[in-house]
């Protein structure tokens, strides 16, 4: 178990996170079935699969990743007569920087976890999925694992599910360091026992040409937790909390300069970016003024705390309006950020007040990067090093005028031109940190 | 030992790590391929490190070449093909890690272990820097996504949380004691 629970702040709606808050939760199957576990599972299996596609589709629930695809449009695309084998896939290779809300569901409440793939197994036609977990969480592993065979021991989990005649065998595979295995595609090839090289879409769409070229879905492990809940309360229950197009709640992931680090829990879209950090997180350490925010995991665009944004919204009388938006005052929902330039992303909010240097911390992300990139593509596997070369030289006062130059032009050169979205990822955080804080970059390539 | 003893890892396989082996093979009913990084965790976690022969000896029980074991040996950083301290000091080197101070922190797990600071390692089979007795490694790793409790760092399977660098002469003590 880990060990830091805080409680909920009152603007907060724990149902990702409601079981371990409670006092005394523990992670074993009694615990979970004595606060109504495995009951989604039975109605579930009660009910017909294309029912259960369309309730999370009704649900607006997106992938909590990243990427933020549509899940019940992701799950559309799996024909559940075709005949061939379909796996689930759970990512829960938690590996981008500022996301750490998928730690404490494998840590503390694994049967959550459970339940949600095997309601998405039935409705996808599933016999086998595999959790992928990052070898760093070696307790998770085992948890994970010990509650498998607890779901087993209880008709959950194998031949004859709840006497209903569906089998699904669930596994854990455990990663070896690599960010790049939380790339669904790469997680496959991991998966396979491969080099873990992204494979190209198209053709190799997953629903299409998955696991052993076999449809199948990649879900991240929150998401997956969702659709016991979407079950519980209904679709339209369920997407009222959220804004249109984003349901639910969404798990926040705060780390860096304010008071209260850690992670919360609100209706998608509850707050502002300014509400979050502010009223959720009691703000920034004494004495300090907010610089800069990267909302959602280390590859969302920074934003900067001075700017004010010009979104186009739609007027009452359905015309288009532009609107004035300071950046405190942005929306936490995926639609917001993407108007602003930005996205949610995984939920990592990372905030940092005006000690921080710019070109230090964009230089700590390109490391991070160029350690990362799989090599697979010319652009990542050289770019993300020079940009990581160009940013510890500024830094080490050996930079040249045209540096900042040099930096845009190879992210530019990276982005888009990849297989897989690490291109962007990598490109992203330099080009944003070139536009949003130019006057620190001038500084130290001309202060030669 | 006798003068025909070889110090090949493959051959001083244990009884419960070749049926632990082939129980994790099950595991994978479509392929046995999709075994190899079990496999290499498995042999990692007995021998300490993954020498010629284990790549040889998984190859050969997956049924595979030695060069499709080898490839993931060389990708993967948590892989290494040299032994390592007897306790490993996982520190987290990125963004939140950073600003909370974690640099300062690998060089006061340093220190206190009796690493060399300026040695480091990445990848490709090495083994993190190590304490000439053999007891203790350092490294740097990338985000542990414990980012809310940070500064973090993974020591052999546990997470140490908030670590100041004040008390990183007590922890290393008592690692070398237990």
């Amino acid at each position: 178990m880990v060990s830091l629970i805080p409680q909920p702040h009152p603007r907060e709606r724990r149902i990702i996170f409601e079981n371990i808050s409670r006092p005394g939760w523990s992670n074993d199957i009694e615990t979970y079935l004595a606060h109504g576990g495995y009951e989604q599972l039975k109605k579930a299996l009660g009910m017909q699969p294309a029912e259960i596609v369309d309730a999370v589709k009704a649900a607006n629930l997106r992938g909590r990743g990243g990427a933020g695809f549509p899940c019940g449009v992701k799950w559309g695309f799996i024909k559940r007569d075709d005949g061939k084998p379909h796996y689930i896939v759970v990512n829960g290779d938690e590996s981008e920087p500022g996301t750490f809300k998928d730690r404490y569901i494998l840590h503390n409440d694994p049967h959550q976890l459970i339940e949600g793939i095997l309601i998405a197994a039935w409705a996808l036609n599933v016999n086998l999925a595999y959790i992928y977990i990052r070898c760093e969480f070696p307790h998770a592993a085992k948890i994970v694992w010990n509650a498998i065979k607890e779901a087993k021991a209880r008709g959950f989990v194998g031949k004859n599910i709840c006497g209903s005649g569906f089998d699904c065998d669930i596994y854990v595979h455990q990663g070896a360091a690599a960010y790049i295995c939380g790339e669904e595609t790469s997680l496959i090839e991991s998966l396979e026992g491969k080099r873990p090289y992204p494979r190209i879409k198209p053709p190799y769409f997953p629903a299409v040409l998955g696991l052993y070229m076999s449809p199948t879905i990649v879900n991240n492990v929150e998401t997956l937790c969702h659709v016991v809940h979407i079950l519980r309360m209904g679709a339209a229950e369920y997407a009222k909390m959220g804004t249109p197009g984003d349901g639910g709640t969404r798990t926040m992931c705060v780390s860096g300069d304010v008071v209260r680090p850690g992670y919360y829990e609100l209706p998608a879209g509850a707050v502002t970016l300014g509400e979050l950090i502010h009223d959720v997180c009691g703000g920034l350490k004494p004495g300090r003024k907010l610089k800069a925010v990267i909302p959602g995991g280390s590859s969302a665009k920074v934003m900067r705390a001075d700017e004010v944004y010009k979104i186009k919204t739609k007027a009452a009388d359905g015309t288009m309006v532009e609107k004035e938006v300071a950046m405190l005052d942005v929306v936490m929902d995926a639609a917001s950020l993407a108007s602003v330039g930005t996205m949610v992303g995984s939920g990592g909010v990372m905030v940092m007040d005006d000690s921080r240097d710019m070109v230090w911390a964009l230089n700590n992300l390109n490391q991070f990067y160029a350690h990362e990139s799989c090599g697979q593509c010319t652009p990542c596997r050289e770019g993300s090093l020079w940009m990581s070369k160009v940013t510890t030289r500024l830094l080490t006062g050996q930079g040249a005028a045209n540096d900042p130059a040099t930096l845009l032009n190879v992210a530019d050169n990276i982005a888009g031109r990849t297989v897989c979205a690490f291109g962007e990822a990598c490109a992203w955080p330099t080009q944003s940190f070139l536009a949003k804080f130019p006057e620190e970059f001038a500084a130290l390539a001309e202060s030669k | 030992m006798t003068s025909e003893a070889t110090s090949r890892q493959a051959d001083q396989i244990p009884a419960d790590l070749l049926a632990e082996i082939e129980e994790r093979i099950t595991h994978y009913p479509v392929s046995k391929r999709s075994a190899s990084l079990p496999l290499l965790h498995l042999w990692q976690n007995h021998f300490g490190f993954i020498d010629d022969s284990g790549i040889e000896w998984i190859a050969t029980k997956l049924e595979l070449t030695p060069v499709n074991i080898y490839e993931l040996v060389t990708f993967y950083p948590w892989f290494r093909r040299e032994a390592a301290g007897k306790t490993i000091i996982r520190v987290c080197r990125t963004l939140a890690c950073a600003m909370a101070g974690s640099y300062g922190l690998r060089e006061k797990f340093c220190e206190a272990a009796g690493v060399d600071v300026h040695h480091e390692s990445h990848g490709f089979g090495h083994a993190p820097p190590t304490s000439p007795d053999g007891k203790f490694s350092v490294e740097f790793v990338e985000c542990l996504a414990s980012c809310g409790t940070a500064p973090v760092c993974l020591i052999n399977d546990e997470l140490y949380e908030s670590v100041t660098p004040e008390e990183v002469p007590s922890i290393v003590k008592e690692l070398a004691a237990g």
